[in-house]
């Protein structure tokens, strides 16, 4: 789950990191007298959780409060790759002398969180990975020892960091080393971690809370920002599934995310068009199928559903209870094609052979034959 | 013969009172496996399954007073770590976890603490361990399975199901079946079972089912090149999902390559592996690797 600009920043203060003076603003006349509390030269961002908010014109300077609400006015009325701008960052205006790049994530392969950092912060930070990998600095850190002193001082010796500031920069370190680990993250950033005015101020921040881990911090659930899901991923997180919408004209409904992602590729392999991902996970109820089917059903590209069930964990004839279910109550119009197997499939087999539903034995039987009812369902339309 | 698993691993369950839990344990039994306890804390004293399995209040008693040296795990997600660590103190050295949905961060303190004990641990957010005619470990269903010569690997969970049955419909069989899990930090990895079936005797040609996501698959490939004489097969699903979501600035920088199933089918093929377009090609591909 990612985290607002303002949000990660708000988490990076409570932990000793310095962050420019502002609040956040949903109209322009709250963006004013922020600015006038403020005084000289503010910054007003746009909260939205895309990259590339400066490009599109969501990031703007104001000289004074008219300007600013001037200037939040209009943020506020932009759609950025899509998304409202429901809220803006009120900021003071740091003078950037220089723009470090510093980063906590998960590193796959070491099994180990790392810090990165890069005396060339900013914009580009992805070009300079890509292009110039040697002027990022990595160093891993013991999950269970946590980020040591001397890891923080190799990092601003490795970039070159005035001496001054080391010790600004450890409290900065062991801060976001914190922020990161107290608060479940995946990422937390500060890019750019600027020097300005001779000391280092974090000017923008990002977080990413590891949803696995939300149980433990009610407060950051809180903070989710549903205008980046579509309505169907949202109803579809409610019931625990695993939903993702595309364009094609047949609905899916599979146990387990790459038998999910196999099932849309033996689609398109037989010449048809997956309408979704969706995985109802292990254990799933009656009530749990039955949301599947409303979600998938509600897509009016749908022509033809294929339910591909093994079961393991999920046991087949609890799913044959819910698509039974599911389908007294959402009375499908579109052909469905169903494949069990696996646990107590016989039994579930039995209770849908009563439900007149086309079934298939093997995998891509059952894709050749849901392709050609949705074929035939776009004929006849 | 087989790796991991076989007739005479003793096995507890964690979390054998929960509703997952006492399912697969009867699944388990059913199929043969040697089942010694469970445990819940507070429940220790009952039985489970008519008086068939007894239930303690810690691994560490049925080590004790079983023997048991495998732990297969049904905790909720966020016990699952704490029954991780108890397992590890109380000295099992392979540990099966099935508990889908550990924080990451959970998951980096349980595989460093592991890692310094010298500890197995295969999952979390996986099927488990199939060992056919001996020994299932988890919730693969043990009905689609034989047994054989065909080494399994899997970060899938029930895409693995999908290619065991394809081998069974063809009369191929099983020496183990590994599920490894989806997870970004797991305990066993593609390249662990490639060099434990390498040598093994009893497996002859190995199955190796990968996905989208991180460069697991990938840096297999590399190890198949440069270690394996015995012939892979292989399937990655993913090929048509859209780009995920990055994760931010660092998650790229971290990755380092895309992810992308084309690039890991490309990978693999490049040293020799055969690539299936859907898991039921997977039987006609390992039938040619005799033929060559």
């Amino acid at each position: 789950m990612k985290l607002h600009e303002y949000q990660s920043k708000q988490i990076f203060s409570k932990y000793g990191i310095p962050i420019p003076k502002g609040r956040v603003a949903a109209t322009a006349d709250e963006a004013k007298q922020i600015a006038e509390e403020l005084g000289g030269r503010i910054v007003i961002k746009s909260q939205v959780l895309v990259g590339g908010r400066g490009k599109a014109g969501g990031i703007r300077l104001a000289k004074n409060p008219q300007e600013a609400a001037e200037v939040a006015r209009q943020i506020l009325a932009m759609d950025i790759k899509g998304l409202p701008v429901r809220r803006v960052l009120v900021d003071e205006a740091a003078n950037i002398e220089k723009e470090i790049y510093l980063g906590i994530t998960n590193d796959r392969a070491a099994r180990k969180p790392v810090m990165m950092c890069s005396a060339a912060g900013g914009v580009d930070i992805e070009e300079v990975a890509r292009t110039t990998p040697e002027k990022i600095i990595k160093v891993h850190i013991d999950p269970l020892l946590g980020l040591r002193d001397y890891q923080a001082y190799d990092i601003a010796a490795g970039i070159d960091l005035p001496r001054e500031l080391w010790r600004s920069f450890l409290t900065i370190a062991h801060g976001l080393w914190k922020a990161y680990s107290a608060n479940d993250a995946t990422l937390a950033e500060i890019n750019p971690l600027v020097i300005a005015n001779g000391r280092l101020l974090a000017v923008d921040g990002k977080m990413v809370i590891d949803d696995n881990a939300l149980f433990r911090h009610p407060e950051l659930a809180e903070m989710r920002d549903l205008d980046i899901e579509a309505p169907s991923e949202i109803e579809a997180r409610k019931y625990g599934l695993s939903f993702i919408k595309l364009d094609g004209s047949i609905g899916c409904m599979v146990n387990g995310a790459g038998l999910a992602m196999t099932t849309m590729d033996i689609i398109k392999l037989f010449g048809g068009e997956p309408a979704n991902f969706l995985d109802i996970g292990g254990g799933a109820g009656a009530d749990k199928v039955a949301a599947a089917f409303r979600i998938i059903l509600a897509d009016p590209n749908v022509k033809a559903v294929l339910i591909n069930i093994f079961g393991g964990i999920t046991r087949c004839d609890e799913v044959a209870r819910g698509i039974l279910a599911a389908m007294d109550e959402v009375k499908p119009n579109v052909p469905m094609v169903v494949r069990l197997v696996g646990t107590n499939a016989e039994e579930g087999r039995r209770l849908l052979a009563e439900a007149n539903m086309i079934t298939a034995e093997t995998l891509a039987d059952a894709a050749k034959k849901a392709v050609s009812v949705a074929q035939a369902v776009v004929k006849e339309g | 013969m087989s790796i991991l698993v076989n007739k005479n691993t003793r096995v507890v369950v964690q979390g054998i009172t929960g509703n997952e839990g006492l399912f697969h344990t009867q699944q388990m039994v059913e199929y043969g496996t040697n089942i010694v306890g469970g445990t819940r804390p507070g429940k220790g004293g009952e039985w489970v399954l008519d008086g068939k399995v007894p239930v303690f209040d810690s691994v560490r008693l049925v080590v004790e007073a079983k023997g048991a040296n495998c732990s297969v795990i049904f905790v909720p997600a966020r016990f699952a770590p704490d029954a991780i660590f108890e397992s590890a103190d109380a000295g099992i050295p392979l540990i099966v976890c099935i508990t889908e949905g550990v924080p990451v961060q959970d998951m980096m303190r349980v595989r460093n603490y592991l890692d310094q004990k010298n500890i197995r641990l295969v999952g979390p957010n996986c099927p488990g361990l199939l060992t056919p005619g001996e020994a299932k470990v988890g919730i693969i269903p043990g009905n689609i399975a034989i047994k054989g010569n065909v080494g399994v690997v899997s970060r899938s969970g029930t895409l693995t199901y999908e290619v065991l049955y394809a081998l069974k419909e063809v009369g191929m069989g099983v020496s183990t079946c590994v599920g490894i899990g989806g997870d970004p930090i797991n305990g066993t990895n593609f390249i662990d079972c490639l060099s434990m079936f390498e040598a093994d005797p009893y497996t002859e040609k190995i199955v190796l089912i990968g996905e989208i996501g991180g460069t697991d698959e990938e840096k297999a490939a590399e190890f198949i090149g440069d270690n394996l004489t015995k012939p892979v097969v292989s399937f990655i699903a993913g090929q048509t999902a859209p780009p995920g979501k990055r994760m931010g600035h660092a998650g790229a920088i971290i990755e380092g390559g895309s992810g992308l199933a084309a690039d890991k089918v490309k990978a693999l093929q490049a040293v020799g592996v055969r690539v299936a377009r859907h898991p039921e090609e997977i039987p006609s591909l390992l039938k040619e690797t005799v033929e060559t």
